[in-house]
């Protein structure tokens, strides 16, 4: 099994902030690291340096043995390989939920109209969207709009999928029809990193469970290992307070 | 959302009651209203027409035979002064555009670009836009340069058309500003070139957004070619003015205000009624 992606002591920070520091990942084909820990621990700002949308101070990316971090690279290449779904779905509001999925694959792949259509709705039917396809995503629900978004980054056939918090900004009777949909992709066999605070989910997906705490990962294993069974105190202490507000 | 039936309803006796008591406050409210307006426009009315010059004022401003001798030649004026605002207009929005996509780039290779725009931008919307008729239309065909046209109307068209691009291109780049950078990063992630992301993604979105100002910004324009009669353009406020000269009778300036108004007016209507709806459609997208 190789290595879709391979992080090696990436460094970064915002100003005299540090936000990841000298984290190392590695990301076998086919299976789901969950990022877990508190909020500013530096999950979204790992993923957002994966994706290339923010540049890493110190370290190296690989994706496919290839090193991203390499600033010589074209970014437009290296982005067409990942997909990424972001916590505030981030459709867009002047194109039907159809051209959102269509978009890059007729623009950047160069597919035909009919052809991307063709794909979209197949996707859109999978996910049991169809009867959406022409609405604009003003009138969805969040969870509609977020399996969109799932879809569109899907449409361009990616190496490794980016999940940053997609459940967030959801209420809890949504969240569950976009598990669903990100479960699928995992039988699928499609590679991702995802950063959640659904920590029952973390459980039924996780091949590799991650606790980031001031920007590197304190301790990792499987979800029984690191979510049942920890050993650090920080994340003993991260779980305690997760488990009291009733989110394990 | 389907409207709920409510055939089997009929108002309770509370409820009738309630409807009586907001029909007893509306007409107080439109009887206060009629009231005020009554006094304060009769007011004015009144010390308009007691004024000591009223006389002389109505016979030379209000003179309804002669604005009726001098309407054919205000109103062939007018025509130059939609044709200007109609042609300028065109070129305008290119110009800005191209000022505005220029001023947002990144792209090292239109650096020098980028500077120029800025400059342009500065200049031409800080300088007043009579300087830059007069310069223009007095100092092109002063340098003799080969090809380029001295008719006044195209140098006075070519003169707003320099000024409004201005304008327009700082609204339009407020219009691209202002779409949240998540869409960019997006759009970028899906593997669009920074290209594609301006073309597909945020122009559209941007020029949506600033259609309403930029329906302001076109009434200015329509009134400011009225400008360009100083370099001898006989547009309507030319026409108007070389006939009040010729009597000393100033009917036809209000008869040329009259008409720039019969056109204004529906325009910022319209104008109004698109903000407003843009404005409930924004606050209908929560938190997108």
């Amino acid at each position: 099994m190789s290595n879709v992606l391979e992080l090696v002591n990436i460094r970064k920070s915002f100003g005299s902030e540090l936000v990841l520091n000298d984290l190392s990942l590695s990301v076998p084909e086919h299976t789901a690291t969950v990022l877990i820990g508190a909020s500013g621990s530096g999950k979204s700002t790992l993923l957002r340096c994966i994706n290339l949308l923010e540049s890493i101070d110190d370290g190296q990316i690989f994706l496919d043995g290839d090193e991203i971090s390499d600033p010589l690279i074209n970014v437009d290449d290296v982005r067409r390989r990942l997909g990424m779904v972001f916590q505030s779905f981030n459709l867009f509001p002047h194109k039907t939920v159809l051209e959102n999925i269509t978009l890059s694959p007729i623009k950047v792949q160069a597919k035909s109209k009919d052809e991307a259509n063709t794909a979209a709705l197949e996707l859109l039917k999978r996910f049991d969207l169809s009867d959406k396809a022409d609405q604009y995503p003003d009138r969805l629900s969040g969870g509609q709009q977020q399996r969109v978004a799932i879809i569109r980054s899907l449409a361009v056939n990616p190496r490794l999928l980016l999940l940053d918090e997609v459940t967030s900004a959801l209420d809890p009777v949504l969240v569950n029809e976009v598990l669903t949909a990100v479960r699928d992709l995992k039988s699928d066999g499609m590679t991702m990193v995802l950063a959640t605070h659904e920590m029952g989910f973390a459980t039924q997906v996780a091949d590799e469970v991650c606790f980031l705490e001031s920007g590197n990962i304190i301790e990792r294993g499987t979800a029984d290992q690191v979510l049942h069974n920890p050993q650090n105190p920080k994340t003993k202490e991260f779980l305690k307070r997760v488990h009291q507000a009733g989110r394990l | 959302m389907s409207e709920r039936q409510n055939s089997a309803w009929s108002p309770s006796s509370r409820e009738i009651q309630r409807r009586q008591s907001r029909r007893a406050i509306s007409r107080k409210q439109a009887s206060i209203a009629a009231a005020s307006s009554i006094f304060v426009l009769g007011t004015l009315a009144l010390i308009l027409v007691t004024s000591p010059g009223w006389e002389t004022v109505k016979t030379t401003f209000f003179d309804i035979e002669y604005g009726k001798e001098v309407f054919p030649t205000v109103i062939k004026g007018l025509w130059i002064n939609l044709q200007l605002t109609f042609i300028g207009g065109a070129a305008i929005g290119v110009i800005a555009l191209g000022l505005a996509l220029l001023r947002t780039t990144k792209s090292p290779a239109l650096t020098p670009f980028r500077f120029l725009a800025t400059a342009y931008v500065d200049i031409f919307r800080g300088a007043p836009l009579i300087l830059i008729i007069l310069l223009v239309g007095f100092g092109v065909p002063a340098l003799g340069l080969k090809g380029v046209s001295s008719n006044v109307i195209f140098l006075g068209t070519v003169a707003v058309v320099l000024t409004y691009s201005a304008y327009v291109a700082e609204v339009i780049r407020s219009g691209i500003l202002s779409i949240h950078p998540s869409q960019r990063a997006a759009a970028r992630s899906l593997g669009l070139t920074s290209g594609q992301t301006m073309r597909f993604v945020v122009l559209p979105q941007a020029i949506r957004r600033v259609v309403p100002p930029l329906l302001n910004d076109f009434v200015s324009l329509l009134k400011d070619t009225g400008l360009v009669s100083i370099l001898g353009v006989t547009d309507a406020v030319r026409a108007a003015q070389i006939n009040a000269s010729r009597t000393f009778n100033y009917t036809p300036y209000v008869v040329a205000a009259i008409l720039f108004l019969l056109i204004t007016i529906p325009m910022t209507r319209y104008t109004d009624r698109a903000i407003r709806q843009r404005t409930s459609a924004q606050n209908s997208e929560g938190a997108i």
